[in-house]
């Protein structure tokens, strides 16, 4: 769930914008080079696009008996790193303010940050350290993509907290008893659904190690003798 | 091969499944969107004075036709999964039985989905 239409006062939808669009020009940037380098990454771009299309726009019930939906970016964020998955964020994002009011054009920077940024780096960041650490792959892809999910709604509630401190005055008790609250109707809600998230994140992650390692070999996403281990195949 | 990460992902589905379908017949949540809910945070907050500074320029004028548009954004985005993942699928498959590698660095084993 997106901060809404106008719910984010001047000067804050501001900020948001001018963190996220250098970011997203970066990301351009570099889908740009990559897709001219190596064409055959597109198709895997489109799912990791799809991916992001078909989980943010499935609204679950959760155990606080209200719905959120998953972002699905952490997929996008592990194949392609943190910019490109701000890209794809901002599209998608860009579909719902337009066409379903939901999120909204005024806090579409905010919500890049939260959706588009600050989940798939978290997500990329646990993926690294993770394969690093030699922990089995799904697991990694797993925790990487739950994290990454649980890390967007709570940098939403800082966004949120930020620009309505209790009181009226941002000061840091203000900021953090908001924070509590707003964290209790995102973060809270979010924990299953980014489990969820995590779960199907991995499926799909196998599926495309099935049949197209090699791009992901190629990319440097993840090792040769990784792959050949998930196929039970002797190297 | 090996079915495990389906049976893990199915068991975690259907723990979550369960888990819905006990609370929403035993409590009398409304399973409202969360971002309406941080919007009666936010009224608490303010005391109710705040005024949104823009409107969607658009709304979807009913439940139904929002569904639709949600329904219609999940469509085109499992359709391109599917699409992709059948097509490489199906390439990786034919290579293997016509023993093609051409510039294909795939490999000639033969597993698949």
């Amino acid at each position: 769930m997106h901060i809404m239409e106008g719910f984010l006062d001047t000067p804050w939808w501001q900020i948001w914008f001018a963190v996220s669009i250098p970011v997203i020009l970066y990301g351009i940037n570099k889908l740009n080079r990559l897709v001219k380098e190596k064409r055959e990454i597109l198709p895997l771009l489109a799912v990791a696009g799809a991916f992001i299309f078909v989980l943010s726009s499935l609204k679950l019930p959760s155990v606080t008996g209200s719905c959120s939906h998953p972002t699905g970016a952490g997929i996008a964020a592990i194949m392609f790193g943190p910019a490109i998955s701000a890209v794809l964020g901002t599209i998608v994002l860009l579909y719902q303010a337009l066409f379903l009011a939901h999120g909204g054009l005024t806090t579409l920077g905010a919500n890049v940050f939260s959706m588009g940024i600050v989940g798939p780096l978290v997500a990329y960041l646990i993926y690294k350290a993770g394969m690093k650490a030699n922990l089995n792959f799904y697991a990694v892809v797993f925790l990487a993509t739950a994290f990454g999910d649980w890390a967007t709604y709570l940098t939403t509630s800082v966004e949120l907290a930020l620009a309505y401190p209790a009181g009226g005055v941002l000061t840091f008790g203000a900021l953090l008893s908001s924070f509590e609250k707003f964290a209790i109707v995102f973060a809270v809600t979010q924990v299953p659904l980014a489990i969820m998230e995590g779960a199907v994140s991995a499926l799909l992650f196998k599926y495309v190690v099935n049949v197209k390692s090699d791009i992901l070999v190629e990319m440097k996403v993840i090792e040769d003798s990784v792959v050949r281990k998930l196929r039970g195949i002797p190297t | 091969m090996s079915r495990k990460l389906e049976l893990i992902v199915l068991g975690i589905l259907l723990i979550f499944t369960v888990q819905f379908i006990y609370m929403s017949s035993t409590t009398d949540a409304e399973y409202g969107g969360a971002d309406g809910e941080a919007e009666g945070v936010i009224n608490e907050i303010t005391g109710g004075t705040y005024e949104p500074i823009a409107e969607p320029i658009w709304e979807p004028p009913s439940g139904e036709i929002e569904s639709l548009l949600f329904g219609l954004q999940a469509a085109i985005g499992a359709g391109i999964i599917g699409y992709f993942l059948g097509y490489y699928r199906a390439k990786k498959k034919y290579e293997n039985e016509l023993g093609y590698k051409g510039k294909s660095k795939s490999e000639g084993d033969r597993h698949s989905l």
